[in-house]
């Protein structure tokens, strides 16, 4: 079996599983109306302030359902001893990590993008933005899963880990937050986001390369 | 000789005992500089112009900020020799690190706050260098939850110095666009000082106090991993003895 077709295969099979179970899949999608519509209840309708917030306040609730639907990316599979088939296979195991992360964004974090315009048009984001939080969302939530991913391989053996993993992953999480609201931020005002699209596109590249690597060796240890 | 010497540190009964030799040697130094230092830092600096006597706070918190960057890398490093090497001492040196470097970012927090509040009138603001410091906060909390969490030590270690590296790697990351943040949404003129090329009567305690707090490190951390070794080699031979129960 080559590397190509095991990635499709696991692929493939994680798709289907979660496809099979589709009242889980809307989940981190409930969440993230439900965070962003607690805002303007908190902090008062005023349209100006939420207009303000708005880039932010959409970032930290992706982010939050991001973190939420985590745990799911290899909980199922350690329970069940495919995680430890999985390490035995003869395919490097980094590889293995990214079609498994690939699968979790596309159930969870493609969701979010599509219901991020909405949500922004709720609170008064300028429509000029939506296209630039759409396009930030689309660099920044794959990152999310990727470095997330480490957390959830450290702590999958743990039955309490859900707390320490927000822990773990929360503060690696903050350049995204900072540059991906921020471009958003920018685009409301009217400024040009290109440079902060850079970088986002550049962390998007960066997690990819490392994070597979970390989140594989981490797996070799909580399975150990 | 130098692969010797590592071969040698690898070796826990080899380490007790001479950790337990260096810890009073180490710390009456640090004791020494420690007084040299505060009497320079409060009685021989001579008074800011611009902030008075209230910049003496500088003694502690810059070297408790720069112990706190220096901690985490060195636990990096530590985690790199455990993965690769599978050296113990490593793994004992990294677990024992992380509460003294959290203790030291708390402390930085805690006397920046307490700069600030003189300063710039009020104890926080979100400026750039303070949130990094914060997070740095967070990272280290992290490690101590994720080895609290996990039972088996060898295990712990590893996952540990995992999560260490992969902190390390972030660190810069993490520091320049909070940064970058915080230069972007400044709204008021927060009159972040310029370096001023510092006197070098304040110069020399700074540094005094710098060294004094490694040489702190030093012994807090001898004085632990001596505790974490006897804990983790508790049924081996050279541990009963030294607790004399053979």
């Amino acid at each position: 079996m080559s590397i190509a077709s095991a990635f499709l295969a696991l692929l493939r099979r994680d798709l289907v599983i979660a496809f099979r179970r589709r009242s889980e899949m809307v989940n981190p999608l409930l969440f993230f109306v439900l965070v962003t519509s607690l805002f303007p209840l908190g902090v008062g309708s005023q349209p100006k302030l939420l207009a303000l917030m708005a880039p932010g306040v959409v970032w930290v609730a992706a982010l939050l359902a991001a973190l939420l639907s985590l745990d799911t990316i290899f909980r199922s599979d350690f329970e069940d001893g495919t995680l430890e088939q999985l390490l035995l296979s003869a395919q490097p195991v980094s590889v293995l990590v990214i079609a498994k992360v690939l699968a979790h964004w596309l159930i969870t974090g493609l969701p979010l993008l599509l219901m991020a315009p909405l949500l922004g048009t709720f609170l008064g984001l300028p429509s000029q933005a939506i296209g630039t939080l759409v396009l930030s969302l689309l660099f920044g939530t794959p990152a999310l899963s990727l470095i997330g991913a480490i957390g959830v391989a450290l702590t999958v053996g743990l039955r309490k880990g859900g707390v320490i993993l927000s822990l773990l992953v929360l503060p690696l999480y903050v350049p995204i937050l900072i540059f991906g609201a921020g471009a958003v931020g920018n685009a409301a005002m009217g400024i040009d986001a290109t440079a902060q699209m850079y970088i986002m596109a550049a962390f998007l590249i960066f997690s990819l390369t490392l994070s597979p690597v970390a989140t594989a060796a981490a797996l070799r240890v909580s399975l150990s | 000789m130098f692969g010797n010497f590592f071969h040698k540190m690898a070796s826990p009964p080899w380490f007790y005992r001479i950790s337990g030799k260096l810890i009073p040697w180490v710390g009456a130094i640090c004791a020494l500089l420690l007084l040299y230092g505060l009497y320079g830092a409060l009685v021989l600096a001579p008074a800011d112009y611009q902030q008075g006597d209230s910049f003496r706070i500088i003694y502690i918190h810059v070297p408790a900020a720069w112990m706190s960057l220096f901690i985490y890398v060195l636990m990096a490093v530590c985690g790199v020799i455990t993965l690769v090497w599978r050296m113990k001492m490593a793994e004992v040196v990294l677990i024992t690190s992380a509460p003294i470097g959290a203790a030291f970012t708390f402390l930085a927090l805690v006397t920046g706050s307490l700069w600030g509040k003189p300063m710039w009138g009020t104890w926080w603001v979100w400026d750039g260098r303070l949130t990094s410091e914060l997070i740095l906060l967070f990272l280290y909390l992290g490690v101590i939850a994720l080895h609290n969490a996990i039972e088996d030590r060898q295990t712990a270690a590893k996952a540990v110095a995992i999560l260490a590296i992969v902190g390390v790697v972030n660190v810069p990351i993490i520091h320049y666009s909070v940064e970058w943040w915080s230069t972007l949404h400044q709204g008021p003129t927060i009159t972040k000082l310029d370096k001023p090329s510092i006197h070098i009567d304040m110069l020399i305690p700074l540094l005094v106090m710098a060294l004094a707090f490694k040489l702190y490190y030093v012994v807090a951390m001898l004085m632990r991993a001596r505790v974490e070794l006897l804990e983790r080699e508790r049924n081996s031979k050279w541990a009963k003895e030294m607790l004399g129960e053979l």
